[in-house]
C-alpha cells in the first residue's frame, strides 16, 4: 500500500476521514485519499461502493457528515461547487449538468462569465480554442440538447478543462465515449497530467484503469480499502473491490454453442423493413433500414454513435414516430405505435439514458410497476401490498442495492439500470431492444446483466444489442450487423468478424470492393 | 405527442417536485413579518400587535372563527384545483376565471329554479358550476396537448376575459330590472346552500369544499389514476416512456382543475352572495395559487394553507378595525408571503443544498450548473 499519511508537497487534494451517512446507510465511512500533482488516481468499486459519493463531498455538490478536505496542504471548506472551482476543483459527474437549450460556447461561457454581459463571439472563440488545446473535438455553435450522449460528455470535460482546475474529478468519463474517444481522452488525460494536473478517474473497467492510472484505491460498501499501484493485477484489484477474486477470465462470457434454436424462422420475431426516422432536425436520420433479429438470437449492432441507434432504440421504445417503411413484432405490425402498444406487443425497452426511462422522484418500488399499473389494482386503489411484494422479489432477484421506498434518483448509477432491466425483464418480453446495457455497471453487474441477456436469447427472446462496445457485442452477439448513417453497411457471424473489417464499416468504407455502402 | 411534450419539458424546467417544504413556509412567514413591519410601522400600528390581530385574534371567539372557515372555503377549492393542475405538470394559472364562470352558471342556474326542490336544484347548480369551470379551462388545456402551447399564458389571459363576460351579463341581459344595479337576479331559495350553524354564514360550500379534497387526496395519493398523474407531473419523459398517456392524463387534470375552481364559484354564489355580482371574487383564483404553494402542492397541505389564509383575511379586516390601519395590509401580507416563498424556493433550487438533486428529467439537470443561473452575475 502506498499513499496514506503524508502530505508531502506533491499532494493536491487530500480527503481525511470523510464520513456521509444517508439516514442508516454509511454511504462513506472515514474516507482517506490523497490525488498527487500529475498523477491520474483511479477510484474503483462496486456499484454503490461511495465513489460517487465522496467526490461529490469533494466537489461541494454534498457536505460531508465529518471530515476535512485539503488542497495542495491547506484546510479548504467546500461548501459549494463555486468554492470547489476556486480552490481548483472540477468535476464531470456521472449525470451531466449542462444547460440544454444553449449551444456549446454558451454553456462554457456560463461556467467562467464574471460580469453581466455575455459576449458570444468570445465565448464562441474560447469555446473553440479550448476545444484545440484540449484537443476535444466540439462544435462551438451546436445546441447541446441536440448533442448526442458522449458529445455532451466532452463538453462536460472542456467544460470542467477550460475553468483551469488544478484537480479534475471524472466520474465514469469513458462510459459514454467510443474507443477512438476514449484514447483521444487519455491521450489530452495524460497531457495535462504532465502539466501537473491531478486527476481522479472513476471507471468499472479495470483495463482502462491499469492502463491509464498511476495509483488505484478502491472502495467496498462505503469504506477505503487501500490505494495500490497502478500496474496491480486485475485479479488482485477484483479481490480488493469485493474480497474474492473474480473467477477465470474478466469476461465470463457464455458461449455462443448453447444458442436455442433460432435458425429455422427466416423471417425474424422482430422484423424492420425500409424503416425511415427522422432525427432532432426533421431530416431522416435513418433512412431505409431494414433487419431481422429471430427468435433465441442476439443480433448485435455495431456503430460509432449518432449514426441512427438511438433514434431507431427509440422507435422501437414507442418514443418516435417513423417517416416510412415498417416494424413487425410477431407477426403483428406495429409501426408508429407508442410506448404502451410496444410493451403490449412483448417489446422489452432498455434504452441508453436510463434516467429518462425511469421516474427518478418516485420510489423503486412504483418504478417497478409504472408499465403495468393496472395489474396492481385492487378495488380501484392501488395494491401496495402486491406492488411491495413485487418489489421485494425483484430486488432480491436482482440483487439491487436498494429499498423498495427509496426514490430511484438516491440510487447509485448501477442500481438504476438494475432497477429498470428487472422491470423489464420481470414481463419476459419477446424482444429485448438494449443499448448500451452494461454502461457504468461494475464487473459483477455487468456479467450478471450479460449473462441475463444470454438467459432471454436462450428463453427464445430476440434481442436487439445496441453497444459502442465492440468487444461487448463480439461477446454476447449471434450475428453482427453495421450501422452507418442510418442504413445497414455490413453484416456478418460473429465467428467471422474481425475488428478491422468491422472498424472500416463503422467508418463507412465498404467492407470488401471498399467502396462506401 | 413527441413535439409538445419535448417543447414542453423545456418550459416547465420548474417541476412539482421538491416544492416547497414546511421548513420553507416557516421561513417565509418569517421574513414576511419582518418585511411587512414596515408598512405596518408606516400605518401607525405596532407590528406586533397588528400580527396579534392578524393571526391570534381571529381565533378567539366563536363567530370570527366561522369566519375564518367562511374565509377559507373558495381558497380551499380554488387551491385543490391548482395543486392538482400544478402536480400533473400543467400550470393552471386560470383558476380565477374558471371561478367565474362556475358563478354564471350557478347564478343561472339558481334564478332558473323556481318552485324545484333542493335535491334537485343544488345537484344541478353545482353540476353546472363544474362543467363551466371545466369549459372555460377546455380550450387552453386544448392547445396545450395538442399544440404544445404553453398554458401558463393561455389560462392566464381568460381570467379576464371572464370577468368580461360576467360584466357583460351584468350590464346587459341580468341586470336588476328594479334597481338597475349591476347584479343578476337573486337565486331561488331552494338553490341557497343550507347554512348549518346558528348565527354564522358557515355553509354547505365549506363541507363540499373539504370533500373534494379528501377525495382528491385519495386519487392523488391511493390509486393508479394519481400515481399517473404524479408520475406525467414529475418526469413527462419517463412517464410517457413506462406507456403512461401523458397528454391525456394532463388534459384529464386541467379539466378537473377547472371543475373544482368552478365549483369554487358555485360555492361563492350559492352560500354568500345568492346572486352575481362583479365583485364577487376579489382574486380567489390567484390566492389558490397562492395557497397551493404553501402547501407544498399536498391536499392536506392545502387545506391547512386555506384556513391559514383564511385566518389571516379575517385578521386583516379585525387590525383594520381595531388598529385603524388599511385593510388592503391583509393583502400585502399574502402577497409577500408568497414572493417570499417563491423566492425561498427558488434559491434553493440555485444554491444546490446539502441533499443529491435528483434528476427530475433528462431536462433539468441533476446538478446546478456550477456557476450557472443566479451565480453568473456580479
Ligand atoms: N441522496 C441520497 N440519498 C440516499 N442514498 C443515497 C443518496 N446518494 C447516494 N446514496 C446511496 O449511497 C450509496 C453510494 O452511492 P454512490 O452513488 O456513491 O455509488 P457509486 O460507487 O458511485 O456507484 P456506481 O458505480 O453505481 O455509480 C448507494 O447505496 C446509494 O444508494
Ligand atoms: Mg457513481
Amino acid at each position: 500500500m502506498v499513499g496514506g499519511e503524508t502530505s508531502g508537497p506533491e499532494v493536491a487534494l487530500e480527503l481525511r476521514g470523510i464520513t456521509k451517512r444517508f439516514g442508516d446507510l454509511v454511504a462513506n465511512d472515514a474516507i482517506d485519499l490523497d490525488v498527487r500533482r500529475g498523477e491520474i488516481h483511479a477510484l474503483l468499486g462496486e456499484n454503490g461502493a461511495g465513489k460517487t459519493t465522496v467526490m461529490r463531498v469533494a466537489y461541494g455538490l454534498s457536505h460531508a457528515d465529518s471530515g476535512e478536505i485539503r488542497v495542495n496542504g491547506t484546510l479548504v471548506h467546500v461548501r459549494s461547487p463555486r468554492d470547489a472551482i476556486a480552490a481548483g476543483i472540477g468535476m464531470v459527474t456521472q449525470h451531466f449538468s449542462l444547460v440544454r437549450p444553449m449551444t456549446v460556447a454558451e454553456n462554457l461561457a456560463l461556467g467562467r462569465s464574471g460580469g453581466l454581459r455575455l459576449d458570444l463571439n468570445a465565448a464562441r472563440r474560447t469555446a473553440a480554442d479550448a476545444s484545440m488545446r484540449f484537443g476535444i473535438r466540439v462544435d462551438p455553435d451546436a445546441i447541446v440538447g441536440n448533442l448526442s450522449v458522449g458529445e455532451q460528455q466532452r463538453v462536460e470535460i472542456l467544460k470542467a478543462l477550460a475553468r483551469d482546475c488544478r484537480i479534475l474529478i471524472l466520474d465514469e468519463p469513458t462510459a459514454v465515449l467510443v474507443p477512438q474517444e476514449v484514447d483521444a481522452l487519455f491521450a489530452t488525460l495524460q497531457r495535462l497530467v504532465a502539466d501537473g494536473l491531478g486527476v481522479v478517474f472513476i471507471s468499472h473497467k479495470l483495463g482502462e484503469v491499469r492502463a491509464i492510472s498511476q495509483r488505484v484505491s478502491v472502495l467496498r460498501r462505503g469504506r477505503m480499502m487501500g490505494t495500490v499501484p497502478g500496474t496491480t493485477a486485475e485479479g488482485e484489484l477484483a479481490r480488493l473491490m469485493i474480497g474474492r477474486p473474480i473467477a477465470g477470465d474478466k469476461r465470463a462470457a457464455p458461449t455462443h454453442d448453447d444458442a436455442g434454436g433460432g435458425v429455422g424462422d427466416p423471417r425474424g420475431v422482430l422484423s424492420i423493413r425500409d424503416l425511415r426516422v427522422a432525427g432532432s432536425h426533421g431530416t431522416a436520420v435513418i433512412d431505409g433500414l431494414s433487419l431481422d433479429v429471430r427468435a433465441g438470437e442476439i443480433l448485435g449492432i455495431a456503430g460509432v454513435s449518432g449514426n441512427g441507434q438511438t433514434e431507431l432504440v427509440d422507435l422501437l421504445s414507442g418514443m418516435r414516430m417513423p417517416l416510412g417503411g415498417s416494424v413487425v413484432v410477431d407477426g403483428v405490425d406495429v409501426t408508429g405505435l407508442g410506448p404502451a402498444e410496444m410493451v403490449e406487443a412483448g417489446v422489452g425497452r432498455i434504452p441508453e439514458d436510463r434516467h429518462a426511462s425511469l421516474i427518478p422522484e418516485l420510489s423503486v418500488a412504483y418504478n417497478l410497476v409504472m408499465e403495468r399499473l393496472d395489474e396492481f389494482r385492487r378495488a380501484g386503489r392501488l395494491d401496495e401490498r402486491a406492488i411491495n411484494e413485487h418489489a421485494d422479489r425483484l430486488i432480491e432477484r436482482f440483487a439491487i442495492k436498494a429499498h423498495r421506498g427509496d426514490r430511484v434518483a438516491a440510487l447509485s448509477g448501477g442500481n438504476i439500470q438494475k432497477v429498470l432491466l428487472a422491470r423489464v425483464l420481470s414481463r419476459d418480453p419477446k424482444v429485448l431492444v438494449v443499448s448500451q446495457p452494461t454502461r457504468g455497471l461494475d464487473v459483477g453487474a455487468t456479467e450478471y446483466v450479460r449473462s441475463q441477456l444470454v438467459a432471454r436469447r436462450t428463453a427464445g427472446a430476440a434481442v436487439l444489442l445496441v453497444s459502442e462496445d465492440l468487444d461487448e457485442l463480439l461477446d454476447l452477439a449471434d450475428r453482427l450487423v453495421v450501422i452507418y448513417e442510418g442504413r445497414i453497411v455490413g453484416e456478418m457471424a460473429v465467428g467471422d468478424a474481425d475488428p478491422e473489417r468491422l472498424g472500416l464499416l463503422m467508418a463507412g468504407r465498404g467492407a470488401a470492393g471498399g467502396a462506401a455502402a | 405527442m413527441t413535439g409538445p411534450a419535448s417543447a414542453r419539458a423545456r418550459v416547465t424546467a420548474w417541476r412539482p417536485s421538491r416544492w416547497s417544504s414546511p421548513v420553507i413556509v416557516g421561513w417565509a412567514v418569517l421574513i414576511t413579518f419582518a418585511l411587512t413591519a414596515g408598512p405596518i410601522l408606516l400605518a401607525g400600528a405596532n407590528p406586533i400587535a397588528a400580527y396579534g390581530e392578524f393571526l391570534v385574534v381571529p381565533l378567539t371567539s366563536r363567530f370570527s372563527i366561522l369566519e375564518v372557515l367562511v374565509a377559507a372555503t373558495p381558497i380551499l377549492f380554488t387551491g385543490a384545483a391548482v395543486a392538482i393542475a400544478f402536480r400533473a405538470g400543467y400550470w393552471n394559472i386560470g383558476a380565477e376565471g374558471q371561478l367565474l364562470l362556475g358563478a354564471i352558471a350557478a347564478a343561472g342556474v339558481g334564478a332558473a329554479a323556481g318552485d324545484l326542490p333542493p335535491i334537485v336544484v343544488l345537484p344541478a347548480m353545482l353540476l353546472a358550476g363544474g362543467v363551466a369551470g371545466a369549459a372555460w379551462a377546455l380550450v387552453p388545456a386544448l392547445l396545450r396537448v395538442r399544440f404544445g402551447i404553453d398554458e401558463v399564458v393561455t389560462t392566464l389571459l381568460l381570467n379576464p376575459v371572464a370577468l368580461l363576460v360576467v360584466n357583460g351579463l351584468l350590464h346587459g341581459p341580468w341586470r336588476d330590472p328594479v334597481t338597475g344595479f349591476p347584479e343578476s337576479p337573486r337565486i331561488a331559495a331552494a338553490a341557497e346552500f343550507p347554512a348549518f350553524l346558528e348565527r354564522s354564514r358557515l355553509h354547505l360550500g365549506f363541507v363540499i369544499a373539504l370533500v373534494i379534497i379528501a377525495a382528491a387526496w385519495y386519487v392523488v395519493a391511493r390509486t393508479p389514476a394519481g400515481l399517473r398523474l404524479r408520475a406525467a407531473g414529475l418526469s413527462p419523459i419517463g412517464a410517457r416512456f413506462a406507456g403512461i398517456d401523458v397528454s391525456w392524463v394532463v388534459f384529464r387534470a386541467a379539466l378537473i382543475s377547472g371543475a373544482i375552481a368552478g365549483l369554487a364559484g358555485v360555492s361563492e354564489v350559492a352560500g354568500i352572495q345568492f346572486r352575481l355580482t362583479s365583485g364577487l371574487s376579489p382574486g380567489y383564483g390567484y390566492t389558490g395559487i397562492v395557497v397551493a404553494t404553501l402547501g407544498s402542492l399536498s391536499l392536506p397541505g392545502v387545506a391547512l394553507a386555506a384556513l391559514f389564509l383564511g385566518d389571516l383575511t379575517v385578521g386583516a379586516s379585525s387590525a383594520a378595525r381595531a388598529l385603524e390601519i388599511p385593510s388592503q395590509l391583509g393583502a400585502v401580507v399574502q402577497g409577500v408571503l408568497l414572493l417570499t416563498t417563491i423566492g425561498l424556493i427558488a434559491l434553493r433550487r440555485s444554491r444546490g443544498g446539502t441533499t443529491r438533486r435528483p434528476t427530475l428529467d433528462p431536462q433539468a439537470p441533476p446538478d446546478p450548473p456550477p456557476m450557472g443561473n443566479g451565480e453568473a452575475g456580479p
